[in-house]
């Protein structure tokens, strides 16, 4: 690319929800990198206030058509933290498959559908299918297998109905469940073929020293609850999000910005979850995952691919798991009864770490809400690799270079309607 | 000679994508509707654009910014027909409770000048003329398909306007209202989703909007004999469709404020 030139392309596709890319240059170097978020802001958080603590499940779920399922368990885990109550271990295991029904659902989305033409040289999807249908439709197939998981819990696989404070509406049938068995055992064996398939891509050499946030638990792949770790050391628990965390505006986006310890970058999703967690994976899949070329961490943002790839295996498996040892919950939910507190809740959307905090009053009315979904936080990591990714790439011609852009923004699986469609990127020497 | 396959394009305002993921999880069916439509325009799912004009426009979300209200003309004028899809794209969805408040802006963001929103949410056919609109938050699968096989065949969808209890009927559950006394919107709430909340044990919330010529009145008459507050009824009907004017209307019945 030439000095003193500017790139204008539009649409970044294959992301969820709307925004743009500016590459600022002076003298030949690249200066400041910006992600553009336009998508029209929906202020949840102040549509909340005044509403019952019994709501937050289903309104925010309207956040993400991608990923409700995490909306609604990180809103279950706040409301019931500030009302005192802890679910059984039968409601927590049907939250986790249902989570995990949506991992598998959105995983697979981005993996085939949204990212995968990238390495293979297609459009989409749906243009892959011409030369490779057997390919699209094992997607499809496995997709299907976690929306029929998300169907039966949660009664439909967008803006699930059978979630509420404390559980359940009603706890689904073993045989229900068990009829899901066999389909979702040949998605986990498919699982296992995309790990091989997606490790033989070839990936670009760029790679950064990230600080990874994520849950973790002592036991489990974190999913619905833990602690909030960090690469560099930080272990607290959700109620002390607010004091490491802190929010921000800028200018070029409706999506909050945000930093930990005041000056900190940080990444979440499935990179951080597996380069913090990849001990609480089962022994078959940590050894795959090394065998797909993952070690212990990973810090090449194009490989999340394969890391996803892993997830999506881990979620069939658990899956498995969890419908082999299902006991229904009874009663479905447990009684929640609102007092005057603040609750925090998290948990690992299939893009990272979703915060919820809502403070309510004594006769249960929400008085004050907060959000902090897991793109948005992702933001400035987004931003410093695209710095990164630009700087040694500017002889590059404006198209090849555009193009690799998007290829780098869409590694990271953003979900602007969380925190965007149209991605123009713009390079412009200031 | 081979006629060429309709254009599609499919189009985001505000919202959460579940609508155009509905699309997506039509796993069985997707690669048939590749097969006869010309994807030209869905960015969601592909980087190829096609330039219009298009044979048929999916809008999904509502308009709640300057420059959205004249992005929808421009979609207008390259769709030959413009079908909106779910509550947002028919109703506002429910980024329209900011209709009933004072500026949200300053409670989310620190920074307000930098946003630029209005003060409202509204529905696509408030702004250009909807061919059809498909109702839900988000939109049923089937009714989905029915729309696209109607298109494929040039006949006019087959999608009724009657009650969730037709189809709750059908189903053969039992009405969660007279068997368990829980306030259920679905004698008032359109059809399309397969009941789905009676069928695990819970109340209708009215996600498809008002049903056509709902009796709203009756309806809240009925709660408030189940023991439902004025509150409770005024929240029911403010929520997912706030904004479709038979529940905007039984909303500000009860309004305690």
């Amino acid at each position: 690319m030439t000095h003193g030139s500017r790139v204008k392309v539009p649409a970044l596709a294959r992301v969820e929800g709307e925004g743009g890319l500016e590459i600022i240059t002076s003298g030949g170097k690249v200066t400041e990198a910006r992600l553009d978020i336009y998508e029209p802001p929906r202020f949840f958080e102040a549509m909340l206030r005044g509403r019952r603590y019994t709501e937050p499940p289903d309104i925010t779920a309207r956040i993400c058509g991608i990923c409700p399922v995490a909306y609604q368990m990180s809103a279950c885990a706040a409301i019931e933290n500030a009302c005192g109550v802890t679910v059984t271990e039968q409601v927590e295991r049907l939250r986790r498959l249902l989570y995990c029904g949506e991992w598998i659902e959105s995983h697979t989305l981005h993996i085939y559908l949204l990212h995968a033409p990238d390495f293979l040289g297609y459009d989409s999807g749906i243009h892959l299918a011409r030369d490779h249908p057997e390919l699209v439709q094992r997607a499809l197939r496995v997709k299907k297998a976690g929306n029929g998981l998300m169907t039966v819990i949660g009664g439909r696989s967008v803006h699930p109905v059978n979630v509420r404070v404390g559980g359940f509406y009603r706890a689904p049938a073993p045989a229900a469940l068990r009829a899901l068995a066999s389909e979702l055992e040949w998605a986990r064996q498919t699982a296992e073929e995309t790990v091989r398939w997606v490790a033989a891509f070839d990936f670009p050499d760029f790679s950064h020293n990230y600080e990874f946030v994520s849950l973790r638990h002592p036991h489990e792949y974190p999913i619905t609850q833990g602690r909030i770790v960090s690469t560099s050391g930080l272990d607290i628990t959700p109620a002390h999000y607010d004091e490491r965390f802190t929010e921000f505006q800028v200018p070029h986006s409706t999506a909050l910005h945000s930093l930990l310890d005041g000056n900190l970058t940080y990444l979440t999703g499935p990179m951080a979850r597996y380069s913090l967690n990849h001990d609480r994976l089962p022994p078959d899949i940590a050894r795959l995952a090394r065998e797909a070329g993952l070690e212990n961490k990973c810090h090449n943002p194009f490989r999340s691919i394969i890391v996803r790839a892993i997830e999506l295996l881990y979620a069939c498996d658990e899956a498995l798991r969890l419908i082999a040892s299902y006991e229904p919950p009874d009663p479905p939910a447990v009684d929640v009864q609102p007092r005057r507190a603040t609750g925090y809740g998290v948990s690992e959307a299939p893009r990272g770490l979703l915060y919820h905090r809502y403070r309510i009053q004594a006769d249960g009315t929400i008085e004050d809400a907060k959000i902090v979904p897991p793109t948005s936080q992702n933001q400035r990591a987004i931003e410093a690799d695209l710095r990164d990714f630009t700087a040694t790439r500017l002889h590059l011609p404006q198209d090849q270079l555009t193009h690799e852009c998007e290829q780098a923004v869409r590694s990271y699986d953003p979900c602007i309607s969380c925190a965007a469609h149209f991605l123009d990127l713009r390079v412009s020497p200031r | 000679m081979t006629t060429p396959k309709p254009t599609l394009a499919v189009w985001k305002f505000a919202s959460c994508d579940g609508c155009q993921l509905t699309l997506l999880n039509c796993e069985d069916e997707l690669l048939q509707i590749a097969g006869q439509l010309q994807i030209a325009n869905f960015p969601e799912a592909s980087s190829q654009v096609i330039e219009g004009p298009y044979d048929v426009s999916l809008v999904e979300g509502s308009i709640t910014t300057p420059g959205d209200a004249e992005r929808i003309r421009r979609v207008r004028r390259q769709s030959r027909i413009l079908i909106t899809i779910g509550a947002c794209a028919t109703s506002g969805g429910i980024q329209a409770l900011r209709n009933f408040s004072g500026d949200l802006a300053p409670l989310v963001y620190a920074s307000p000048q930098y946003i630029d929103s209005l003060r409202t949410s509204t529905a696509i056919a408030e702004h250009v003329q909807a061919d059809f609109e498909l109702r839900g938050c988000p939109i049923g699968k089937h009714q989905l398909l029915e729309v696209i096989a109607a298109l494929l065949s040039h006949r006019r969808p087959n999608v009724r306007g009657h009650s969730v209890c037709i189809e709750c009927k059908r189903a053969g559950l039992s009405c969660v209202m007279v068997a368990h006394g829980t306030p259920c919107l679905g004698p008032v709430t359109q059809a399309g989703c397969g009941a789905i909340c009676p069928a695990y044990h819970r109340g209708c919330y009215g996600c498809f909007g008002p049903m056509e010529t709902p009796n709203t009145k009756a309806l809240a008459a009925r709660w408030r004999e189940l023991g439902a507050t004025d509150q409770a009824v005024h929240r029911a009907f403010r929520t997912f469709t706030a904004a479709a004017e038979p529940f905007r209307k039984e909303a500000d019945a009860h309004d305690a404020r």
